[in-house]
């Protein structure tokens, strides 16, 4: 394996697209709404093509700007299909975000003459690509350009689960309650369904809108499987966030050449090996299945150790 | 089925009450899912320092009352006063107790982070829950007598356990007035006296507590106060009064003839 300072890059970049999405990923996973991530990865299309015809480049504030909008009008239009049309919220999201993303799809191929974007790089992603622009000079640093864009949404991802940490951790668990003690659980929900938009937008050249979906969803579901701790379950999203680029990346270059084809794609690599990692949680966590057939019965007398009386 | 009867008027210990001082008040309130009416015509006044049952026959819209109380379920007219004022400038005053089927067991947090939450109003935004708040929380789980549980993830207690998790939360918003939706829900008998005598406490403490209930056999013994609950309100006031077997006809209307008749059948069939 031949490293070079670009993959080095290629990892960076992997691991903040991974990191970014696996905050507010698992906030996703915790509510049961996985697949609003899904929805909302595909929805922001036609908001992304909006922002390439309207100002002519990717990474522009416009695109942002739509994204966000098209996300969180992803939730709202869900809201109602489901209110309305009377149908499940699984249902009216596969309504909505089908919708939209194909229309997406239309502007897309609509302005294909002007943008250099194609639908396959919508869909998978380019990380390699990404480092192939022009850097930009931080002092002595050359910077890609889309490690500046995910390290911003990156670092307001972190801050806003930092500063808000109770605030979602109770609109999550019991939105009821939280409306009570005066935590608007509606807006915690639309701040959530943005951010993971614009994290999308930001992953999006990276690793594409499908890939997207397992940095949001497969290292909280691996970390989930992993600990009882809120606060523990999003570190390790991360960490398992950060393995998988490192990891991915290595497999991209070396396991095809093992069958004699040529390097694949990095991002479908890093899915993969967050899969991967999943299996193992699922089979060794604490609650895997291999670790409970070992540990056999005995923690099933847990509740009886509890003094009498006081069970119940 | 029979139309309903307008509910009696109770005076409330002879004197006059003016609604600034009553915990709860609630004038003309109507209540509809798509279109269709759950309660209507609420009127209603809690007086203080009472242990108040809500009771009433499956789909009668006891949750449905309580939740219009919280702002959380939006109304189709009418309005409900916490001491004279609209709930969204008494929510300091107002501790809840949610149904245990309402929220997801499986979330990675413990039995104390789960109390800590009825704190969150005091903490504010932006800021993280501290010691004091922990330590509150800790206090709370001893009242209903898990304090050894708050570090276990809440998956790991019993259904009673998650009951006196929740009931705990409520004691740790220190309120003046309690909304509990069924509490009594499918809890062991240790947990039903754990709560029993939590209630007994807070009504000691001149709290006023609303709590929905459905076993009528423990009711004269549970509650002070009475609302019998159809749709409509069927009567309000002291249980000695309202509890009677003409009332609950009127509150479960054809259900509870209904019964008998299977009564009926049943000795007819047995001979």
């Amino acid at each position: 394996m031949n490293w070079t300072i670009d993959d080095t890059w290629i990892v960076i970049i992997g691991a903040m697209c991974a990191v970014a999405c696996a905050l507010p990923g698992c906030f996703l996973v915790l509510r049961r709404m996985s697949m609003m991530g899904d929805a909302i990865s595909h929805a922001v299309l036609p908001g992304l093509a909006a922002g390439f015809l309207l100002t002519g480049s990717r990474a522009s504030l416009v695109m942002f700007i739509g994204a966000g909008v098209v996300g969180v009008l992803t939730a709202v239009f869900t809201q109602w299909v489901s209110k309305f049309g009377k149908v499940d919220r699984g249902a009216a999201m596969g309504i909505v975000f089908t919708t939209l993303f194909a229309i997406g799809l239309i502007m897309i191929r609509q302005a294909a003459d002007d943008v250099d974007l194609d639908a396959g790089c919508v869909l998978y992603g380019a990380i390699e690509l990404t480092i192939l622009e022009q850097p930009v000079r931080i002092g002595a640093f050359a910077i890609p350009p889309a490690a500046l864009m995910i390290g911003s949404v990156l670092i307001a991802n972190l801050l806003i689960i930092m500063l808000l940490f109770k605030e979602f951790r109770i609109s999550s668990f019991d939105p009821a309650l939280a409306t009570t003690v005066g935590i608007n659980a509606n807006l915690m929900h639309y701040l959530l369904m943005t951010m993971v938009a614009i994290t999308t937008v930001a992953a999006f050249e990276a690793v594409g809108s499908i890939i997207v979906i397992a940095m949001l969803i497969v290292p909280p579901a691996t970390a989930f499987l992993l600990t009882h701790r809120l606060s523990v379950m999003l570190v390790f999203s991360v960490v398992i966030g950060v393995i998988s680029s490192i990891l991915g990346h290595m497999g991209a270059l070396s396991v095809p050449l093992l069958f004699g084809l040529k390097g694949t794609v990095t991002s479908g690599m890093m899915a993969a090996v967050a899969g991967g990692l999943f299996f193992l949680a699922w089979i060794l966590g604490p609650e895997g299945l291999l670790t409970t057939r070992v540990r056999g019965n005995r923690e099933i007398e847990k509740p009886g150790s509890v003094p009498a009386g006081e069970t119940g | 089925m029979k139309p309903f009867v307008d509910p009696p008027v109770i005076p409330v210990d002879g004197r006059p009450e003016h609604p600034d001082n009553l915990p709860l008040s609630i004038h003309d309130l109507t209540v509809a899912y798509h279109r269709k009416p759950v309660i209507w015509d609420i009127e209603l006044n809690i007086p203080e320092g009472k242990l108040v049952g809500v009771v009433g026959p499956n789909g009668a819209g006891k949750s449905t009352l309580l939740k219009a109380c919280l702002d959380l379920v939006p109304k189709t007219s009418g309005e409900v006063k916490i001491y004279g004022e609209s709930y969204k400038k008494q929510r300091s005053l107002i501790g809840y107790v949610p149904q245990r089927e309402s929220v997801d067991w499986d979330f990675p947090v413990s039995a104390l982070d789960v109390v800590a939450m009825g704190t969150y109003r005091k903490i504010g935004w932006f800021k993280w829950v501290g010691k004091a708040q922990k330590k509150l929380a800790r206090e709370a789980l001893e009242r209903v007598g898990i304090g050894h549980l708050g570090d276990r993830q809440i998956s790991q207690l019993s259904g009673g356990q998650q009951q006196r998790v929740f009931l705990a939360r409520a004691l740790a918003q220190d309120a003046k007035v309690y909304f509990m939706d069924e509490p009594f829900a499918a809890v062991d008998a240790a947990t039903e006296q754990a709560i029993v005598a939590l209630l007994k406490e807070l009504n000691k403490a001149g709290k006023t507590c609303l709590v929905v209930h459905h076993d009528l056999a423990t009711v004269k013994r549970y509650f002070d106060w009475l609302v019998l609950l159809n749709m409509r309100v069927v009567a309000s006031g002291p249980t000695a009064e309202i509890f009677t077997k003409d009332n609950l006809q009127k509150t479960y209307g054809g259900k509870l003839s209904l019964l008998d008749d299977v009564a009926e059948a049943l000795r007819h069939v047995g001979r």
